[in-house]
C-alpha cells in the first residue's frame, strides 16, 4: 500500500463518479457578478488552455491580463496539433459514451491518473465540441452537414473530431478569436513577447508575476489575485522534439521553486512515426500521423549495417520486427511499444539511412494491393510533406521514420480545482499533470487543454476568491521588488559568464544525455550516469557559456540561455523521478522491470501513486510526496499486444 | 535529388541588420560554410548564428517557432520574395537543396508601414491582432452553445470555410503587395466566418469594422496585383478578396438601427 502525503489533498469529491463534478460545483461558493470585476487574474500562456481560460473568465466579468512569448497569442504551440480532438458525442452511434471515454483514458494512461479528473474530462468533452462549432471552427463534415469523426489509437470507437490535418490550428484560432473579442471589449489586456520569469508570493499566496519584455529587455511586475499557468509542456528538455522551439519548462520550474510541487516529471511520450534526424544540424523534428501504420509495414534489414538501398534488399533478408514480435497487433501496436521496438533494432545496429537511426515504413505491399491512387487518396498530404522535407519519393522507396519526443504527461501537481500546492496558482493544459497518467491517448491533449480553460478553471477559481482573504497588493510591494532583483540577477549572471561555448551546444548535449539515458528506455545505472553528466554540464554552463549582445534589447540568444539554464536544473528532477519509479508504466520503461518478452511490467502495490516533488534547492534532492491513486471504477489490468 | 549529407555547401548572405526599431539598418555580408542540402533555410541561419556567437558577434534575430509551416512566425523576404522561391512553402519549410552551392542570397524582413522592424529580421505584426479584435470572431459566450449537430453545414461550404481559415497570419501577403494591403488576410477571415451559418448574425458589421481598422493601421489599398496569392504559403485564393468586397457592400447597404 502506498502511504499518502498529508501535503496533498486532491479535493476530489466522493460519491458516484457521474455526480461528482455537479456536486462539487454546487458546493462551491459563487462570486457575486458585480464583484467579479474586482478580481484580477493573470493568465500566463495563450495556447488552447490559456486563450480559452482568459476569454471565458473575461466573459464572466473578471479582469484579465494575458501573456505569451510569441508575437501574437495565435502562434502558441497548440497551433501545430494535427490529428484531432476526442469527445464522447457518440454521433457515429458506435457505442461510445462518457463512461467509455473515461475508461479508455484511465486504461490508456496505464492506471496512473486520478479517476475523478478523468471522468470530468470525459463529461466536459461534449461541451467543448459544441463551443468550438459555435465559434465557427470548420470541423470536417459529412455530406448531410453533420460533423464527421475518425478513429484514433487506443480506442475502438470513432470519437475524434478534426479539421483536415490542422485541428490544433483551427481550435486555437477559435479560442484566439474569443480572446481577441474580449481584448477589443477592453476586458483582457494582452501582452505578447513577454516571458514570465517568476511567480511572486505574498503571504503564502501567488499574487503576481515578473516578466521580461522580450522586445525591450525591460523587467515588468504584474500584481493580481490569482495566477493561471498555461505554459505548455517541457519536451524540449530533449532538445530535439516535435515541440515548437519556444516550448520550455521555465514558467513551471520557477513556480516549482516558489512552492508548486512537480508531479511525475519523467512521464514523457515518444511518438513512433516522425521524420528521422538527417544530420547534426537538425533543429527540430516533424511528426508524421500515426495513421500511416494502418497500411505501412515497418522493417529493417536482417543484416546489421547493411548498406544496400531498400529496394535492393530481397524479401527474405528483411526483418518485419513488429509483425515478428507482436503477431496479433503487428504494425498497429501502441505508440510506446512501437517506439521502443524501433530503438531496440537501431541500438543493435540494424538501423537504416545515413545516421543508422531510422527504420523503414514501407508502402510497397499496400500499393501493390490497393494501387497507388488509393494510397494517394488516403495519405497524399503526408507523402507530400515527407517528400518536401526529405526530397525522397515515398511511393517508390520506403519512408524512413524514427521515434521522437512529443508530449509530456508530467507537470505541476494540481488538485481537482486545478490549483497547485502554491495557493492561488492554478495550472492548466499540458503544464499540469492531471489527466493522462503515464501515457496520453491521441487527440486527448486538445480536449484536456480546452476542458481546463473553458469549463473547469472558470468555476473552480471562485473557491480561491471566496475562500481566502486577498488584501490589495501593489506591484511595488517588497516581494515584487525582491523577485525582480532575483530574476535580474540571474540574467546578469548568465550574461557575465563570458565563456566560450554557445547556448545551443549546451542544449544539444543535454538533449543527447536525456534522450539516451532518460528517454525510451531507462535503467538505474544509466540514470545514475545521466545525473552525473547533467550535473557536470550544468556546472560547465555556468562557467563557460557565451552570450552575444546585452540584456537591454531583443536578444534571442539570452532568452534561449535562460530556458536552457532551467532545463539543466529540471533535468535532474526528471532523472530522479525516473530512477525512483522502479516499475515500467506507459511511456516510462525501466529495463529492469520488464516481462520475459521485453514488455512493460507495472508494480501497482508499490507505485500506484502520483509522485509530487517538493523543491529543496538546486543540487539538493527534492522531497517526494505521494498522492495515492484509487481505482474504484476501472480495475487495473496488464496490457498485452502479442 | 536526394540530400547527400556528406556534401556541404557554402553561401554568401546579404542580410538586413538593424539594432533597434528607430535605428538605421543596413545590408551586411556574411559567408556561411558547411551547409548541408538537407538543412532548412532557418537551420542554415542557425549555422551562421552559431559561428557569429563563436566570434563574439551578435547573431541575426529572426522570428520562428514551429518550424513546420503552421505558426506563421517565420517572415523573411529572400531575394525579393516573401518566404522565398518555393510555392506554398514557408521559409521554415524551404530546404537548402533548392539553392546551388556558392550562391549569393539576400535576406530582408517583411516590409510594410504597418509592420515596423523591431530588430534585424523581426517585425511587429500586432496590427493583425488588432484587426481581429475588431470583428474577426463570432460572439459566443462559453457555455451557451447548442449541440454541435444542431447546426448543420453543407460539406462544400465547410470545405471552403476551411480553405479560408487555413491562413497562418504570417503577413507574407502584405509584404508581397506593392501597396502593403492586408486584404487577403482580412478577406480570408471574413470569408471563413461569412460562409458558415454560425457567422451570419454579425455578418453585416464584421467586414466593415475590420477594414476600418485595417485602414487605420496604415495598410494600403488593393489594386488587384494578386502578388498576395502568389506569396501565400497556404495558397489562400484572391476569391476571398472578392468575397470581402461583396461583404462590404452588403454591410454598407444593410438597414441600420439609429
Ligand atoms: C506536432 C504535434 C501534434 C499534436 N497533435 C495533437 C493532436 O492531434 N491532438 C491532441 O489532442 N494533441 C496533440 N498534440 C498535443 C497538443 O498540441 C498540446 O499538448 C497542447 O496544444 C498544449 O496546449 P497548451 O495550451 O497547454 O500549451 P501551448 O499551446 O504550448 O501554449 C503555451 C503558451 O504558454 C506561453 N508560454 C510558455 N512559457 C511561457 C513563459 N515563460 N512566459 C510567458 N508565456 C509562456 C506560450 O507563449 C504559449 O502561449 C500535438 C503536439 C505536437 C507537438
Ligand atoms: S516557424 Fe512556424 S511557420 Fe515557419
Amino acid at each position: 500500500m502506498v502511504e499518502a502525503s498529508k501535503r496533498l489533498s486532491s479535493k476530489a469529491p466522493r460519491g458516484p463518479i457521474a455526480e461528482r463534478w455537479d456536486k462539487h460545483r454546487f458546493n462551491m461558493k459563487l462570486v457575486n457578478p458585480s464583484n467579479k470585476r474586482r478580481f484580477h487574474v493573470l493568465v500566463v500562456g495563450s495556447g488552447l488552455a490559456g486563450a480559452s481560460a482568459a476569454a471565458s473568465l473575461a466573459e464572466l466579468g473578471y479582469k484579465i491580463t494575458c501573456f505569451c512569448i510569441q508575437d501574437s497569442p495565435r502562434r502558441a504551440h497548440s497551433i501545430a496539433a494535427q490529428g484531432g480532438i476526442n469527445a464522447a458525442k457518440n454521433y457515429p452511434n458506435d457505442g461510445d459514451s462518457v463512461y467509455r471515454l473515461f475508461y479508455d483514458t484511465v486504461k490508456g494512461g496505464d492506471f496512473r491518473a486520478r479517476e475523478s479528473n478523468v471522468y470530468r474530462l470525459a463529461q466536459i468533452s461534449n461541451s467543448i465540441i459544441d463551443q468550438c462549432a459555435a465559434q465557427g471552427v470548420p470541423f470536417a463534415r459529412e455530406y448531410g452537414g453533420a460533423l464527421s469523426n475518425r478513429s484514433f489509437g487506443g480506442a475502438q470507437v470513432s470519437r475524434t473530431f478534426y479539421a483536415r490535418g490542422q485541428t490544433g490550428q483551427q481550435l486555437l484560432l477559435g479560442a484566439y478569436s474569443s480572446l481577441m473579442r474580449q481584448v477589443g471589449l477592453g476586458k483582457v489586456s494582452m501582452f505578447p513577447r513577454r516571458e514570465m520569469l517568476d511567480v511572486v508570493v505574498v503571504d503564502g499566496v501567488a499574487r503576481g508575476i515578473v516578466c521580461r519584455n522580450l522586445t525591450t529587455g525591460a523587467y515588468e511586475r504584474y500584481a493580481g489575485d490569482a495566477v493561471l499557468l498555461c505554459t505548455g509542456g517541457y519536451g524540449n528538455v530533449f532538445y530535439l522534439s516535435t515541440n515548437a522551439k519556444a516550448c520550455n519548462v521555465t514558467a513551471s520550474w520557477r513556480a516549482h521553486k516558489r512552492g508548486a510541487f512537480f508531479a511525475n516529471p519523467c512521464f514523457t511520450q515518444i511518438h513512433p512515426t516522425c521524420i528521422p534526424v538527417s544530420g547534426s544540424h537538425q533543429s527540430k523534428l516533424t511528426l508524421m500521423s500515426e495513421s500511416l501504420r494502418n497500411d505501412g509495414r515497418v522493417w529493417v534489414p536482417k543484416r546489421a549495417e547493411d548498406g544496400r538501398a531498400a529496394r535492393d534488399i530481397p524479401e527474405e533478408e528483411r526483418d518485419y520486427y513488429l509483425e515478428r514480435r507482436y503477431p496479433s497487433f503487428g504494425n498497429l501496436v501502441p505508440r510506446d511499444v512501437a517506439s521502443r521496438a524501433a530503438k531496440e533494432r537501431c541500438d543493435a545496429g540494424y538501423g537504416v539511412g545515413s545516421t543508422g537511426l531510422a527504420v523503414y515504413l514501407d508502402f510497397r505491399d499496400a500499393i501493390r494491393r490497393d494501387g497507388q491512387d488509393l494510397i494517394r487518396q488516403k495519405y497524399g498530404n503526408l507523402f507530400q510533406m515527407y517528400e518536401k522535407i526529405t526530397a525522397e519519393d515515398p511511393y517508390s522507396a520506403p519512408m524512413r521514420i524514427f521515434p521522437a519526443v512529443h508530449y509530456t504527461m508530467g507537470g505541476l501537481w494540481v488538485d481537482y480545482n486545478l490549483e497547485s500546492t502554491l495557493p492561488g496558482l492554478f495550472v492548466l493544459g499540458e503544464a499540469n499533470f492531471s489527466d493522462h497518467g503515464a501515457n496520453r491517448l491521441g487527440a486527448s491533449a486538445l480536449m484536456q487543454g480546452l476542458a481546463d480553460g473553458y469549463f473547469v478553471a472558470p468555476y473552480t477559481i471562485a473557491g480561491h476568491f471566496t475562500g481566502r482573504p486577498l488584501p490589495a497588493v501593489s506591484a511595488d510591494a517588497a516581494e515584487f521588488l525582491a523577485s525582480e532583483s532575483e530574476v535580474r540577477g540571474r540574467t546578469e549572471k548568465i550574461l557575465g559568464v563570458g565563456g566560450r561555448r554557445t547556448v545551443d551546444s549546451f542544449h544539444r548535449e543535454l538533449g543527447g544525455i536525456m534522450w539516451h539515458l532518460c528517454g525510451m528506455a531507462r535503467s538505474a545505472d544509466g540514470l545514475n550516469r545521466a545525473r552525473e553528466q547533467v550535473q557536470t554540464l550544468r556546472a560547465e554552463f555556468w562557467e563557460n557559456v557565451t552570450i552575444s549582445g546585452s540584456g537591454a534589447s531583443l536578444n534571442q540568444d539570452l532568452e534561449h540561455a535562460g530556458r536552457v539554464a532551467d532545463f539543466l536544473e529540471f533535468a535532474e528532477l526528471m532523472i530522479d523521478d525516473a530512477a525512483h519509479r522502479c516499475e515500467s508504466c506507459g511511456g516510462h520503461f525501466r529495463e529492469e522491470h520488464q516481462t520475459e518478452d521485453g514488455e512493460a511490467r507495472r508494480n501497482d502495490d508499490k507505485f500506484s501513486y502520483a509522485a509530487a516533488w517538493e523543491y529543496r534547492g538546486v543540487g539538493s534532492a527534492a522531497k517526494l510526496h505521494k498522492e495515492a491513486l484509487e481505482f474504484e471504477y476501472v480495475k487495473p489490468s496488464q496490457r498485452s499486444y502479442k | 535529388m536526394s540530400g547527400d549529407p556528406t556534401s556541404s555547401m557554402g553561401f554568401t548572405l546579404k542580410i538586413w541588420r538593424q539594432s533597434a526599431p528607430d535605428a538605421k539598418g543596413t545590408m551586411e555580408t556574411y559567408h556561411v560554410a558547411d551547409v548541408s542540402p538537407d538543412m532548412s533555410f532557418l537551420e542554415m541561419l542557425d549555422v551562421l548564428n552559431e559561428s557569429l556567437i563563436g566570434e563574439g558577434r551578435e547573431p541575426v534575430a529572426f522570428d520562428h517557432d514551429c518550424r513546420e509551416g503552421i505558426c506563421g512566425a517565420c517572415s523573411l523576404v529572400i531575394d525579393g520574395q516573401a518566404h522565398g522561391p518555393e510555392t506554398e512553402t514557408t521559409v521554415c519549410q524551404l530546404h537548402m537543396r533548392h539553392y546551388s552551392d556558392g550562391a549569393t542570397i539576400h535576406i530582408e524582413p517583411f516590409r510594410a508601414n504597418a509592420f515596423p522592424v523591431l530588430k534585424d529580421l523581426v517585425i511587429d505584426r500586432s496590427a493583425f491582432d488588432r484587426i481581429i479584435a475588431e470583428g474577426g470572431f463570432i460572439s459566443t459566450h462559453t457555455g451557451s452553445a447548442p449541440d454541435a449537430n444542431a447546426i448543420t453545414v453543407a460539406k462544400d461550404l465547410a470545405e471552403r470555410a476551411m480553405d479560408a481559415a487555413a491562413c497562418i497570419g504570417c503577413g507574407a501577403c502584405v509584404a508581397a503587395c506593392p501597396n502593403s494591403a492586408a486584404m487577403l488576410f482580412v478577406g480570408a477571415k471574413v470569408s471563413h466566418l461569412a460562409l458558415l451559418p454560425q457567422g451570419q448574425a454579425e455578418r453585416n458589421r464584421r467586414g466593415l469594422a475590420m477594414v476600418a481598422r485595417m485602414d487605420q493601421e496604415g495598410f494600403g489599398n488593393c489594386t488587384n496585383h494578386f502578388e498576395c496569392m502568389a506569396a501565400c504559403p497556404k495558397g489562400i485564393s484572391v476569391e476571398n478578396i472578392a468575397r470581402l468586397n461583396r461583404e462590404l457592400l452588403r454591410g454598407a447597404l444593410a438597414p441600420r438601427r439609429v
